[in-house]
């Protein structure tokens, strides 16, 4: 079923406490996770997390499973409680805060709507926790379904509704109560490409346009980099890398961000002096990394930071070629072992046939040495 | 374009003769649905047969006469009226202490512990199990003094009897609708535990609180040992004991107590059917 998704451009806002409009609304909280250690069991699901996320800011955690950013969620929602470290927002500490004490608006991975109650009862039901009269919050919850674009499902219940839309009465549920802070556990992830796509887009519009200080957990990065101010990217507990998606992906300060976001190639390579010998060219190496000089280490390298050449003596064949637009993605086998991704310019790839011989070259400034576990994601 | 020889032994080629292949599939369809009738006829008859005996013999007079005679005569027999009474009385405060102790452990576990519903389950069947004797000793050894000389102590021992059947409706249904997603979606907008149960759970559990109940009914106008060896002339005690006296009353009784169980549970199976083909049926409009 196709979504029709629409931002109303209405810019009223609403006073929840007294139930009336009010164009000068609150904006977002300060949140600051400081120091946070989670155990279960055996599992370190939270080993020092310290974080801070300015108001109004959407910042995403990201992720593989496991990494510990659902359990930072819930420790900030009050449903988990941390074995140590402190939950402030606005500076004041919110760990004796029960959840329901908290504030904070939280759209779930699984439609978590009342199936006993309308879309308009499910996003009035914040506002009825909160003591409104019932025509104050019949009209509230009118807009907020409005501003999601489903006015006329206000009456149905959650089996009438898409998964899409049930996300979309969500989000206008958790908005509803203008929460201090709006948490996202994988909100999209059930949702088809299409709906997941457009849900996205909705959601960053409406964080920007309320600047509702926002925490966004997702293990998909395309997600993260699309819509945040800033991406936290979580390894075991613990924080690898905060930083804004374009800084993230150029600048990846750890060889697990390196690999976990983007795509990037391990490309054998001897330590010298200076740096590295990767493919038959002496490269920079970028941070401080102590290697035995003469030793082998993978290096890492974007599909984009490498150039190819049609050569007949070359150690690369062309395996085979995917087109992305103005962009061409060849797959290369290197000294007939190591896959690896080039992208060329679409007009320059069409000379480069599948099964010819090819030569690479490391256009980068510097590489980035491996991790030599190699366990990104 | 010719088709080589070898490929009219491929998959492809076979697939084009459904004849042969769906003549069979249907043979096996319908000798599936043929034994599936007799099984069901089978049990219908093993179910039906003593039922449809228990009404003629509750419809016959001495003479071989059918006649109502045996079920107008119910509520003027001696003991009838305080035997339902007194079984009505026990399966009420049953079916409160079973729902007040049964529904917020069950919450309980779904919500904070799910990992401990495997326990549950098999404790929560231990009744079955257990001979009634046992239960029975069990129960006077640790019931309050107040209750010992009263008939409610059959209520206590009815509670331990309906745990399997009350769990098992509850778990069912808090099984359907994520109850720990409902209850944290609820107190992050601010509900408190008791509005969260009260507005969120509880009228999503209408089917399981009913079927629960149901199941706990009829265990008390069903259950003998218990009384019998309490000393309590509950419904069926009655009945066994009338049973030498006014033999037709006495089955009569017995038919339309199972009865009303049977068409209960079958109003609930209908409502519960008739809720989730409206839900397919707006789903698949939408």
């Amino acid at each position: 079923m196709t979504e029709m998704l629409r931002v109303s451009m209405s810019t009223q806002h609403v006073d929840v406490a007294r139930g009336t409009s009010d164009r000068s609304a609150r904006q977002g909280a300060s949140v600051e996770l400081v120091d946070l250690h989670r155990n279960f069991g055996a599992t370190r699901a939270l080993d020092g997390m310290s974080l801070v996320i300015e108001p109004g800011e959407l910042v995403s955690l990201l992720g593989p499973s496991g990494c510990g950013k659902t359990t930072a969620l819930r420790v900030l929602a009050g449903f988990d409680v941390p074995d140590s470290g402190k939950v402030l927002v606005d500076g004041k500490d919110i760990g004796h805060v029960p959840a329901q004490g908290r504030d904070m608006g939280m759209v779930f991975q699984s439609y978590s709507l009342f199936p006993n109650m309308d879309a308009r009862d499910n996003v009035a039901f914040g506002l009825r926790m909160r003591g409104m009269r019932k025509c104050g919050r019949r009209e509230r919850a009118a807009e907020l379904l409005d501003m999601v674009g489903l006015t006329k499902e206000a009456r149905k219940y959650p089996h009438q509704l898409s998964g899409g839309q049930q996300q979309r009465v969500a989000l206008a549920r958790a908005l509803a109560i203008e929460p201090r802070v709006l948490l996202l556990d994988e909100p999209l992830s059930a949702l088809d490409a299409k709906v997941r796509v457009q849900l996205r887009e909705q959601v960053r519009a409406l964080q920007t346009r309320l600047q509702t200080t926002t925490v966004f957990v997702t293990h998909d990065q395309e997600e993260a980099l699309s819509i945040s101010d800033r991406v936290c990217v979580m390894r075991s507990g613990r924080i690898e890398q905060v930083d804004v998606p374009s800084l993230l992906y150029a600048r990846p300060a750890t060889p697990f961000v390196a690999e976990f976001v983007g795509t990037m190639n391990r490309i054998p390579a001897r330590s010298t002096s200076s740096g590295v010998v990767v493919l038959g060219r002496e490269v920079p190496v970028r941070g401080n990394v102590r290697v035995a000089l003469g030793s082998r280490v993978d290096v890492l390298v974007r599909p984009e930071e490498l150039t190819i050449s049609a050569v007949g003596a070359g150690a690369g064949v062309v395996m085979g070629k995917t087109f992305f637009g103005a962009v061409t993605r060849l797959t290369v086998l290197l000294d007939g072992e190591i896959m690896v991704q080039v992208d060329e310019n679409t007009a320059d790839a069409a000379s480069i046939l599948p099964g010819s011989a090819v030569e690479l070259r490391v256009g980068a400034p510097e590489v980035m040495v491996a991790d030599p576990k190699g366990d990104a994601a | 374009m010719v088709v080589p020889v070898a490929a009219a032994d491929t998959g492809l080629l076979r697939g084009g003769h459904p004849s042969a292949g769906g003549r069979s599939a249907r043979r096996s369809w319908r000798d599936i649905r043929a034994w599936r009738g007799i099984v069901l006829g089978l049990t219908g008859v093993f179910f039906l047969l003593p039922l449809y005996a228990a009404l003629r013999f509750a419809l016959e007079n001495n003479l071989g006469h059918l006649t109502l005679a045996a079920f107008s005569a119910i509520p003027h027999t001696t003991g009838f009226m305080p035997a339902f009474l007194l079984s009505v009385r026990l399966a009420a405060v049953t079916m409160a202490i079973t729902m007040a102790l049964m529904v917020p452990t069950t919450i309980y576990v779904h919500v904070k512990h799910p990992k401990l519903r495997v326990a549950f389950d098999a404790i929560t069947f231990l009744p079955v199990g257990v001979p009634p004797i046992v239960l029975v000793i069990g129960v006077l050894q640790s019931a309050p003094f107040v209750l010992k000389s009263t008939p409610y102590l059959l209520s206590l021992e009815y509670v331990i009897l309906a745990m399997p059947f009350a769990y098992r409706s509850l778990d069912a249904g808090l099984g359907a609708i994520d109850p720990k997603t409902l209850v944290e979606a609820s107190r992050s907008l601010g509900g408190g535990w008791l509005s969260t149960l009260w507005r969120v759970i509880a009228p999503n559990l209408r089917s399981a609180f009913l079927s629960a109940m149901i199941l706990t009914l009829a265990l008390v106008f069903g259950e003998f040992t218990m009384a019998s060896i309490d000393l309590y002339t509950t419904l069926p005690v009655w009945v066994v004991s009338t049973d030498s006296i006014t033999a037709h009353v006495s089955m009569a009784v017995s038919f339309l107590s199972l009865a009303l169980t049977w068409v209960l549970l079958l109003a609930l199976s209908s409502v519960d059917r008739r809720r989730f083909r409206r839900r397919v049926i707006i789903v698949e409009g939408t």
